[in-house]
């Protein structure tokens, strides 16, 4: 767990720099491989950093929406730099939108553009389990495996581990530079990185000490990626074998 | 083997989920083990580390006497200019939401400061939520402290709900996170 950095007088976020140097290598690396998915690497590029940024105004938009009262006493805290202040979903919902919009006036295809962006989900995924072990957020059951480690008070299942080495495996299965998915149906490259990340997670989760989960201890987000595992199933099969 | 499964796809999908709702029955939570809240530790989602600290007038505070209130913990000094910043906005929230049970411990990390000038500092920006002194730093490490300021917001159970390193806080920021420790 390395959740601060010292260098000098700085104490830097070390989870907020590895996602950041994530977007950066995924970009890089989506960039590079887009002419093979037929896409032009500078609007895939400006696809991201449009609806990054928007994302942000979005998540801080719906933020001063649901705690309007807060922002009263001191309406200048709505343009502060405070990355505390965003709203997550407002921020999903509002990125999800500007790119399908700017996606349609660039006219660009939706499958195409799902697989040239793939290399950055799965780079950004290798990323954010390492933000995660940084942290020591999304932590493991108590364990008595020789490979546990000590972590808040018990010895727990390395979960943040699990993940990475999970996240890196299905990095180097969909590396873009491979031939395997070269003569796939559009999408079916997308669709296999959610069905892989998406399975992993459902056996992944049952390790973790942080679940949320529904009466009767079913955890929330085993379902959830169990409806995207079987969505991602359906439409390979539709894409590729029909 | 690629080619089996593509050939067998409706099967291999079906064969895939059956497995994984299995796998998720199986490994569904035992409600009565998942609690970290009754665990200690200095993590979001557990029970807070429990610390008695004095103030400048003698008065010893015990945390885990606090339990039913929210509470909000600042750790502190009086060169660091960020903590500085923020007092302000702390001492607006507590004007306000004192009355309704919040309590703000302002944690000097005096192993690293000096009480004389952390007195001056609290004289000088009129704080009036109590200032606790942590002369042998036993609270930063408790706290797992790696930056100034460190706030630590924890509900009426006593549980952590967010540690925000760094600073400064915005008032508001303060009064959104203070508003969810009360629900």
């Amino acid at each position: 767990m390395l959740p601060i950095l010292h260098i000098g007088p700085l104490a830097i976020q070390v989870p907020g720099l590895v996602l950041l140097l994530g977007v950066w290598l995924g970009l890089s690396l989506t960039e590079r491989f887009a002419p093979r998915y037929g896409m032009e690497s500078k609007i895939i590029y400006n696809l991201v950093i449009i609806s990054i940024l928007a994302g942000v105004v979005g998540a801080r938009l719906f933020y001063v929406v649901r705690f309007p009262d807060a922002f009263l006493s001191k309406p200048a805290s709505i343009i502060s730099i405070n990355p505390s202040l965003l709203d997550l979903w407002g921020g999903v919902l509002t990125a999800t939108m500007i790119a399908l919009i700017y996606g349609r006036r660039m006219g660009l295809s939706f499958w195409p553009t799902l697989n040239a962006l793939t290399p950055a989900m799965a780079v950004f995924s290798v990323a954010l389990a390492l933000a995660q072990l940084s942290s020591g957020s999304h932590y493991g059951m108590p364990t008595n495996l020789p490979w546990g480690i000590e972590l808040w008070g018990a010895q727990r299942h390395p979960t943040q581990i699990y993940e990475l080495i999970v996240a890196i495996i299905i990095l180097f299965i969909l590396w873009p530079g491979r031939e395997t998915f070269k003569s796939a149906s559009p999408g079916v490259y997308f669709l296999s990185f959610l069905g892989l990340s998406s399975g992993a997670y459902i056996f992944l989760e049952a390790f973790r000490g942080d679940s949320p989960f529904l009466p009767g201890g079913i955890r929330i987000a085993q379902l959830i990626a169990l409806i995207i595992l079987a969505v991602s199933l359906w439409g390979i099969n539709q894409l590729e074998l029909r | 083997m690629k080619t089996f499964i593509f050939k067998h796809w409706t099967l291999f999908s079906i064969t895939l989920l059956a497995a994984s709702a299995v796998w998720i029955w199986f490994s569904r939570v035992d409600p009565s083990l998942a609690s970290a809240a009754e665990t200690s530790a200095p993590h979001k989602g557990f029970l807070a580390p429990d610390f008695s600290l004095s103030t400048s007038e003698g008065e010893i505070i015990t945390l885990s006497d606090l339990r039913g209130q929210p509470v909000l913990i600042n750790l502190w000094t009086s060169w660091c200019s960020p903590c500085k910043a923020e007092m302000p906005a702390l001492e607006h929230v507590y004007q306000d939401y004192n009355h309704d049970g919040l309590e703000i411990l302002a944690v000097n990390s005096t192993n690293q400061d000096k009480a004389a000038n952390a007195i001056a500092f609290v004289q000088d920006l009129g704080l009036t939520f109590p200032i606790l002194f942590d002369n042998n730093g036993s609270v930063s490490k408790q706290y797992h402290l790696q930056a100034l300021p460190t706030s630590i917001f924890i509900n009426r159970a006593g549980v952590i709900q967010e540690i925000v390193v760094g600073g400064p806080m915005s008032e508001a920021l303060l009064r959104t996170r203070i508003k969810t420790l009360f629900k």
